[in-house]
């Protein structure tokens, strides 16, 4: 069986052409297909205000429309090669082994030799390069790639069921399957890679099904810009991966990760000097696929898509593709300390920073879309302190319950006809419970409950940053921990205000609405149950403190090659202390939903209105999403592309008419300055300054409540701050 | 941290409960809308901290403890609350608009706390059984070691804080009284 | 049970919190003084617990100096307490707020 790896991107890609062909020959003589079903509901792009509340219901039933062609032929192709793939990939893995795996067995094969350069001298002066300087197509199963085959197949194969059922009265039915297969076949190409150009390949191949995907709606303008979107932001990351694999081929002369990373792992002292760039470069990369601050702002837009390109590329697999590229890389990493601390302020930054956007979203979707970036920020911190494998532990266990939570809002939208504003959502939870229960499971899940399974990956995370060591800063991994866990916290606050808008407390649609309030089909409802399942119990792989309960580390254990000469510390085995960090998990989770239920069942949103009246600017710059979007409109497709093209429009016209009007404009210029110097510079300055101090003031005075209770709590936060300050500097 | 171990045994377990309902008892303090209540909590809080103190050998501490908190100053608060007529106190809401924020703070405060208690380092040397009842090589009891240790090393704080509670007679006496201005 | 300082320490960590989150949350002013003095025990019940595993009397006398001062202390308030209800015939903390703006 495991020499049928070839087969197992083989058989999606067959399907990719099956499904192809046959809907281009049933199309041909349609004109422009139309693509109606379920409305991709509120996009709000970057240029409109984000509460606008551009949702427009469609009911998707074209009254009178015809039967989708080959409907039948489309499903058990698509599903089938999902399928087929699935037990493949399952036959594979345990025909070697799992405990093969975690002795670190791996088994490759080549196809062809792709790039037969042979250059046999030393062409760098650069010692240690082991490289033969050629590159084959070769596929590899190691437990690394193992762990991804095995969800990325099955998570798939879900997905590809349950969009038979969610797709199933589309128009172009049969072009989403091809392209979902394509994916497949993408995804697993970039999963078993065996160098990293197969891997470049894969990771090319997905991003260009995201285009396709998330423009699968091309009729309506904002699903084809956010494809565009995704596609150009991808591309400034996938310039820096490139430029991340020349240096990877010029260092060692190979780009097969095996012998690449046994290289340096026996001479690390040849290759530190260059690791620190080269893990920028790369992760670069990592940061445009698995949208990180700053080039994370395609995968909000990308909601445009269907919701099931939502779950399985932008939650499950193609996101965390930049995660397993750098737990591949992490030889590399290991041996370049300062970008690791770059990848684990990058990550936690971008956690909390998607998590308080998130709080503010009405989109189901984008709530959720925010959610994974924040998350994927997570996994980043986690590799960034060196935690490779808890990250790999968190992607597997984010994979579950993100595609359950996104499936799940797939049902509530096609139960509410194509509405997403959870604002007009409400009391669903006895209309669709099947929906509601896996959906409450998952939520309980990412919100850190203990003995689900997000419990243990996110405990593992944050133990690993607690305990992490940074020589150049040693301040910061405490920093990041508070910073996790505080995110943590506003994980579960704004997962419970998501489950308590959409599902608890009274119906807030119309009349209309509410008539056609009804359950899914059981191809959308089974899979919802099998996740919500593995949202339960996947955690139990990698059960802390116990004794071989971390089953998940140790089979991941063998891709962590030692370096020689490098001391790593060994975990640590403080019971109280861990018992402690879950015991303050649990704790700000518990507040975090106690909160959100206080403020948005209870409360029914009184409270965070009044909040969004006392503090305007905050709430508006957050429901903006701090207006990143429109910073980047404005710098760069304005400023650099069209600017640059007004720019120089306008030297060509200056330059030819230039003696003429030099003079008059000289003249004209120098009486404007000087009036303008005395309009606003001086008097300017006189109104700045009190403006300025009378705007500071008010913000100031608020402080002055009167009440001293206040002043007690400002005092042991200002007492906080200095204990703080204390012990980080001793 | 440290490998000093204060407590074995039945001794041990002692201390459990004794915390475990000091802490409810806390809580109940904190919590109970009617000051009555709360004031009964608070002295029975005292008497089991009271007994943990004895548990450590700070038999002295402890019986001042119950001397100077459970019967003095109890007594005091329990003496206000019935001055301040217990119907006009208990109406109206018990917990303060900044409930929210401050229980969003509270896991914050946490923080330097676990850090202390995952990084502190005392110095590794066992507790010595009968020091606090000893002056210099005899053994005494508590009371009086605490006596010799105060009355010599500690004298003038202990001249202050005679002070102290002159003038904090003088102030009760001063800030009790009725103003002469104002009718009430 | 094996009781170290560290156990100590949490219990009167958690009771100043307890202690602490009364000061800030309750609006009646007597039982914001029973808050404080939780606190203060809280503090005695830590130095104690030094003091033994340290094996200083000095821990002891620092609290008999706490005690001491926390009677003073609840004196003082109490005394203002009542000049408090005098004047506004409530013991609602949010009435004493002619200190704002």
């Amino acid at each position: 069986m495991r020499n049928l790896l070839w087969a197992i991107p083989l058989v999606p890609l067959i399907g990719f052409l099956i499904n192809g062909v046959v809907y281009l020959l049933s199309h041909r003589t349609k004109g422009a297909a139309h693509g109606h079903g379920h409305g991709s509901g509120a996009g709000s792009d970057a240029h409109t205000a984000a509460t606008a509340p551009d949702v427009s219901p469609d009911t998707g039933h074209d009254p009178g429309h015809h039967d989708i062609p080959f409907k039948g032929l489309h499903t058990i192709v698509g599903v089938g090669s999902a399928l087929i793939a699935c037990l493949l990939a399952f036959g594979a893995v345990f025909d070697i082994g799992l405990k093969a795996f975690t002795e670190g067995a791996s088994h490759s094969m080549t196809l062809w030799r792709w790039i037969p350069l042979g250059i046999n001298q030393a062409v760098g002066q650069i010692p240690g390069a082991v490289g033969d300087w050629y590159v084959d197509v070769t596929l590899r199963v190691d437990s690394l790639s193992a762990l991804m085959l095995l969800f990325v197949t099955f998570v798939g194969f879900l997905i590809h069921v349950y969009s038979s059922g969610y797709m199933g009265h589309e128009e172009g039915y049969g072009r989403f399957f091809a392209y979902l297969n394509l994916f497949m076949f993408a995804m697993l190409v970039l999963v078993l890679g065996g160098n990293f150009l197969m891997l470049f390949v894969g990771w090319e191949g997905v991003g260009l099904c995201s285009y396709l995907l998330i423009g699968y709606y091309y009729e309506k303008k904002f699903a084809a810009d956010a494809g565009k979107k995704a596609f150009v932001v991808n591309r400034i990351g996938d310039f820096g991966f490139i430029l991340g694999i020349f240096a990877v081929f010029a260092l060692f002369g190979s780009l097969d990760f095996q012998k690449v990373f046994a290289a340096a792992a026996a001479n690390p002292a040849a290759y530190t000097p260059y690791m620190t760039v080269l893990c920028l470069l790369l992760f670069v990369g990592a940061c445009g696929k698995s949208a990180q601050f700053p080039l994370y702002v395609w995968l909000p837009d990308a909601m445009a898509g269907p919701t099931p390109v939502s779950a399985l590329i932008h939650a499950a697999t193609m996101v965390t593709a930049g995660v397993y590229m750098v737990a591949r890389c992490n030889v590399f990493f290991r041996m370049a300390p300062h970008a690791m601390i770059v990848v684990a302020v990058v990550g936690a930054f971008t956690a909390l920073f998607a998590a308080t956007i998130g709080l503010m979203q009405n989109d189901i979707k984008k709530v959720l879309a925010y959610s994974t970036v924040s998350q994927l920020g997570y996994m980043f911190l986690a590799c960034g302190v060196g935690a490779f494998t808890e990250g790999m532990f968190h992607v597997t266990t984010h994979a579950f319950f993100k595609a359950c939570l996104f499936l799940g809002a797939g049902s509530v939208i096609h139960a509410m006809g194509g509405e997403q504003d959870i604002r007009r959502m409400g009391g669903l939870a006895k209309k669709i419970p099947r929906t509601y229960w896996t959906f409450f499971i998952a939520t309980l899940t990412i919100s850190g409950v203990p003995f689900l399974a997000a419990f243990f990956s996110k405990d593992a995370i944050k133990a690993a940053v607690f305990h992490a060591e940074f020589e150049a800063v040693p301040w910061l991994p405490k920093v990041l921990y508070a910073v996790a866990l505080f995110t943590a916290g506003l994980t579960a606050f704004y997962m419970f205000r998501l489950l308590s808008l959409t599902f608890w407390g009274k119906f807030r649609g119309t009349a209309e609405q509410e008539s056609h309030v009804h359950e899914s089909p059981a191809s959308m409802t089974v899979p919802l149950m099998v996740l919500a399942f593995l949202s339960i119990v996947s955690g139990y792989v990698g059960v802390p403190i116990i004794e071989h309960g971390d089953r998940i580390g140790e089979f991941l254990r063998p891709i962590r090659l030692p370096i020689a000469g490098l001391n790593e510390k060994g975990p640590h085995e403080s019971l109280s202390l861990e018992l402690a960090l879950m015991a303050a998990a649990v704790a700000v989770a518990s507040i975090g939903i106690y909160l959100a239920w206080s403020w948005y069942t209870k409360g029914e949103g009184r409270t965070p209105a009044r909040l969004a009246e006392q503090w305007p600017g905050v709430y508006r710059a957050v429901t903006n999403k701090y207006f990143v979007d429109e910073a980047y409109d404005k710098v760069f497709v304005n400023g650099l592309a069209l600017g640059g093209g007004r720019f120089l429009w306008e030297v060509d016209a200056t330059v030819i008419d230039l003696i003429p009007n030099g003079a008059a404009a000289v003249t004209k210029g120098a009486s404007w300055v000087a009036s303008i110097f005395d309009q606003y510079v001086v008097d300017g300055l006189v109104n700045g300054v009190a403006g300025t101090l009378q705007g500071l003031f008010r913000v100031f005075r608020r402080a002055q409540t009167g009440r001293v209770q206040n002043y007690a709590l400002v005092m042991g936060g200002g007492l906080f701050c200095l204990v703080a300050v204390y012990l980080l500097f001793r | 941290m440290t490998s000093g171990v204060l407590l074995t045994g039945a001794g041990g377990w002692l201390f459990v409960v004794l915390a475990v309902f000091a802490l409810m008892s806390a809580v109940a303090v904190v919590v109970a809308r009617n000051p009555v209540h709360s004031a009964l909590f608070l002295l029975l809080s005292f008497v089991l901290v009271a007994a943990i103190f004895i548990l450590q050998q700070a038999e002295f501490v402890g019986a001042v403890q119950m001397l100077v908190y459970a019967g003095g100053i109890m007594v005091l608060f329990l003496f206000v609350v019935m001055l301040v007529n217990p119907g006009v106190v208990a109406v109206g809401k018990a917990f303060q608009t900044q409930f929210d924020v401050a229980l969003v703070m509270l896991p914050i405060f946490l923080l330097p706390f676990l850090y202390i208690l995952g990084t502190e380092k005392l110095p590794d040397v066992a507790v010595k059984p009968d020091a606090l009842r000893m002056i210099g090589d005899r053994v005494a009891g508590n009371t009086e070691a605490v006596s010799w240790v105060l009355f010599r090393d500690y004298l003038v704080p202990f001249e202050v804080a005679s002070v102290f509670l002159l003038v904090a007679m003088i102030g009760a006496v001063v800030l009790g009284r009725r103003s002469l201005e104002k009718m009430d | 049970m094996t009781i170290t300082l560290n156990h100590y320490m949490i219990v009167s960590f958690l009771l100043f919190s307890i202690g602490f989150m009364g000061v800030l949350v309750r609006r009646n002013f007597l039982t914001i003084l029973m808050s404080v003095e939780l606190m203060l025990n809280a503090v005695n019940l830590n130095l104690i617990a030094f003091s033994r595993r340290l094996s200083d009397l000095t821990g002891q006398v620092f609290s008999i100096f706490v005690i001491t001062i926390a009677a003073g202390e609840a004196a003082i308030g109490l005394a203002l307490t009542i000049s408090f209800f005098r004047q506004r015939r409530t013991l609602d903390v949010e009435e004493a707020n002619t200190m704002q703006g």
